[in-house]
């Protein structure tokens, strides 16, 4: 895995998702609720395809995803904030795990054991 | 076993992990002090750390990037906040850009090290504050653990085909 593009391009992704008023206003409808994108087209003075596009962006940076559900295509968070923090510590947990055992491993290998 | 316990607090966005190592504490600490020795641990095995600055005083920096298979660098640095050889490292830890300067739009994570002399070794105690849970969601996205959890698998195969150090 190539890290610093991925990440870089994910970063990229996400400021420029927040960047937009119009999108930081679709999420936070989308923490409160389900809302389908017709549901959104008509909250802004702006085309279908318009909010369309916003809400792409949107679920391109991991924000949201979409779910049909009969006609309608309902708009997610994809997970709670505190869901996130919560993989995001098991993550860093996972990652000092490892840390700490090459540390018991460098001691190890000094002691000529 | 060398990690003793982790306590993760979902609301304060903090992680404690203790380890105990059988080493003596001036040992533990080159871990820290000696950039050699910090780059056998810091990068997972396939993404192996190379420090380039190391200057582990109050204001000092440290500087390293972690190369890919594929030879990609990611860049890293750690700003240290106190140091008080060889018992307690405090540091932020963060992100750069290509250059090496400290990339503003990546989150930071706050680290504090103490290590204490016991009987049959030392113990370790890291401390993890991430800045806000808006900062936590950033660095989630970002990727910046994708690596890790990949590296936990291979390190611990490599431990199992060495089983002589089952006991650290």
């Amino acid at each position: 895995m190539v890290v610093a593009e991925l990440a870089d391009e994910n970063l990229d992704r996400l400021f420029h998702a927040l960047a937009d008023t119009t999108r930081r206003d679709i999420l936070r409808r989308c923490v409160r609720g389900e809302p389908s994108v017709s549901r959104l087209a008509d909250l802004y003075p702006m085309s279908f395809a318009a909010v369309q596009k916003h809400v792409a962006v949107l679920e391109r940076a991991g924000l949201v995803t979409k779910e049909r559900r009969g006609r309608a295509q309902l708009v997610h968070t994809d997970g709670d904030a505190l869901d996130r923090a919560r993989r995001a510590l098991d993550e860093l947990e996972a990652a000092w795990r490892g840390r700490v055992e090459r540390m018991a491993d460098v001691l190890a290998q000094r002691d000529g054991r | 076993m060398s990690i003793v316990s982790i306590d993760k607090d979902y609301d304060n966005l903090s992680l404690v992990l203790v380890a105990e190592f059988e080493a003596p504490i001036e040992r533990v600490w080159q871990l820290w002090a000696d950039p050699r020795q910090l780059e056998r641990w810091w990068g997972p095995p396939t993404h192996p750390a190379t420090v380039e600055t190391h200057d582990l005083a109050a204001g000092g920096e440290v500087a390293y990037f972690m190369t890919s298979p594929e030879g990609d660098r990611t860049r890293g640095w750690w700003r240290v906040a106190s140091v008080d050889p060889p018992r307690s490292l405090d540091f932020t830890d963060g992100f750069a850009n290509e250059d090496g300067t400290p990339n503003s739009k990546t989150p930071t994570t706050e680290v504090e090290v103490r290590l204490t002399e016991h009987p049959d070794g030392t113990r370790m105690e890291l401390r993890f504050v991430f800045a806000s849970r808006e900062h936590m969601e950033q660095l989630e996205r970002w990727g910046a653990f994708d690596v890790f959890p990949q590296s936990v698998a291979q390190m611990d195969a490599l431990l199992a085909a060495t089983p002589d150090q089952e006991d650290l």
